[in-house]
């Protein structure tokens, strides 16, 4: 398939393997910001494949992961309620709120519906007058565009029976918030592809000059990541802190300037609370001011939410890229993709899944 | 639900906001609104994020990519004596 084949090539990925290789005369720290880059990663045996120099801890960048409990339990009343279509991206019906999750709503009878697109939660408030349709609006910046338009039309169309549940979050402020922490080992950053298709990248100039951490704008296919994990190690190598673009073909400087300008007429920055590692002063988007009578949390007032983390769960440390999710004591024990403990081992992206879903057990590496 | 993947193009209706078209991942067709890539035409290739085409896929800029990483080898067989020469007995016994 064009545009994806190209970029897998196993005999140019040793290539820059050995190239990284010989880059490489220390060690390094690099994360990747993105969960589906983490995925890649994992399940190309990337990780593994590079020199013992180089190593790639995970980043925050799982919008399901770092949705705060307290919006999934708003979410989960919400939804329990008589006359309200409940509609979300499918990955967020396993994650575990205060004891239950959006999946057991469902199966209690509340009428949760999973959607491919937020137009699709728009189209079901059109076919369903006497119902409140409320979608679970999260995300990136890559999906804030996505989710800006739904609410966008249904304003435009005067559809009052639709609203969102908006929790969506901002790379750059993660960023600073990992590198602000005492305890962090990351010296250089591959920033995530489609977030920058959206945004471009000039927001992050001031990211590496101030922190002194070469940022490298990185695709998903093996190809992309291995260039992405090169140019970070030959700014490393030479000292040079900048940010470069490894994935030329879907991001330009300036990114998508459409959806900028409706990402910036429907959304408004804010201070949020991200699960696992607390408030990132703003870090967030919310609903601007015009479109606040569309806010599905002003809309639905949820009081009496006292919510409750497994004690078990380190995921916050996996989050902020202080531990690899096989070290966690429960996972694969007490935790797995069937009975999660957190949001990281139920999402697409999350890193505790990426590692159970390929087979990345402590135990079975020790055996001979 | 970052993991987009490219798409072609293949048809376009409507304008603004509701400019709409059908794009193929290799076969599977999604209906995909394209306001976000008002330049985008039949035949183009784009990367679609829940619904939504974020952005339209650069063919010369991909062609360079690949031209680099296949460079890499090429400027290292040149620079490197050895490597060129174990290259051309390998081509030789290859051939033999
Ligand atoms: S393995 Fe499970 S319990 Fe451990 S950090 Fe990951 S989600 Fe939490």
């Amino acid at each position: 398939m064009k545009y994806l084949d190209e970029f897998r090539d196993p005999e140019l990925a040793l290539r820059l393997i050995d190239d990284i290789s010989r880059l490489a005369t220390k060690r390094h720290v690099l994360m990747e910001v993105c969960g589906g880059q983490t995925h890649s990663i994992i399940r190309n045996g990337i990780d593994r494949l590079l020199p013992d120099e180089i190593e790639m801890v995970h980043g925050p960048g799982c919008p399901v992961c770092v949705t705060p409990l307290e919006t999934i339990d708003k979410a989960l009343a919400i939804a329990s309620r008589d006359g309200v279509i409940f509609c979300s991206f499918g990955d967020m019906l396993r994650v575990p709120g205060s004891g239950r999750d959006l999946f057991s709503v469902k199966s209690a009878g509340g009428d949760v519906r999973v959607v491919y697109s937020p137009l699709d939660a728009v189209q079901i408030a059109r076919d369903n007058p006497d119902h409140e349709t409320v979608f679970f609006g999260i995300g990136f910046e890559t999906t804030a565009p996505a989710n800006a338009m739904a609410v966008y039309q249904a304003k435009r169309e005067g559809l009052t029976n639709f609203s969102m549940l908006v929790s969506h979050v901002l790379v750059p402020p993660a960023m600073r918030a990992i590198l602000d922490a005492p305890t962090n080992r990351v010296e250089a950053f591959l920033a995530a592809g489609h977030v920058c298709s959206v945004m471009g990248y000039e927001e992050y100039d001031p990211i590496a000059a101030e922190y002194g951490t070469p940022i490298v704008v990185t695709g998903f296919e093996p190809l992309d990541l291995l260039q992405g994990i090169k140019m970070a190690v030959v700014q490393l190598e030479e000292g040079r802190a900048e940010v470069e673009n490894a994935y030329q073909r879907a991001v330009n400087r300036k990114g998508n300037l459409p959806a900028q300008a409706m990402v910036a007429d429907v959304f408004t920055t804010i201070d949020r609370n991200w699960r696992g590692i607390g408030m990132i002063p703003q870090s967030g988007w919310a609903l601007a001011d015009d479109y606040r009578s569309l806010d599905a949390a002003e809309r639905f007032t949820v009081t009496d939410i006292a919510t409750v983390e497994s004690p078990l769960c380190h995921a916050g440390e996996v989050l902020r890229g202080t531990l690899k999710p096989d070290e966690c004591p429960a996972f694969g024990k007490e935790c797995t993709p069937r009975t999660p403990l957190g949001a990281t081992m139920v999402s697409a992206e999350g890193a505790c899944a990426a590692y159970y879903l390929y087979g990345r057990f402590r135990e079975l590496e020790a055996s001979p | 639900m970052c993991l987009g993947i490219p798409g072609k193009v293949i048809d376009i209706t409507g304008e603004g906001v509701t400019r709409t078209g059908r794009v193929d991942f290799d076969g599977i067709v999604k209906e995909v609104n394209l306001a976000y890539v008002p330049d985008i035409t039949v035949g183009d290739y784009t990367i679609v994020h829940v619904g939504f085409a974020i952005t339209q896929l650069d063919e010369e800029a991909a062609l360079e990519t690949l031209a680099h990483l296949q460079e890499i080898e090429a400027v290292e067989v040149e620079l490197d004596p050895d490597a060129a020469l174990a290259a051309e007995e390998a081509a030789a016994r290859g051939e033999a």
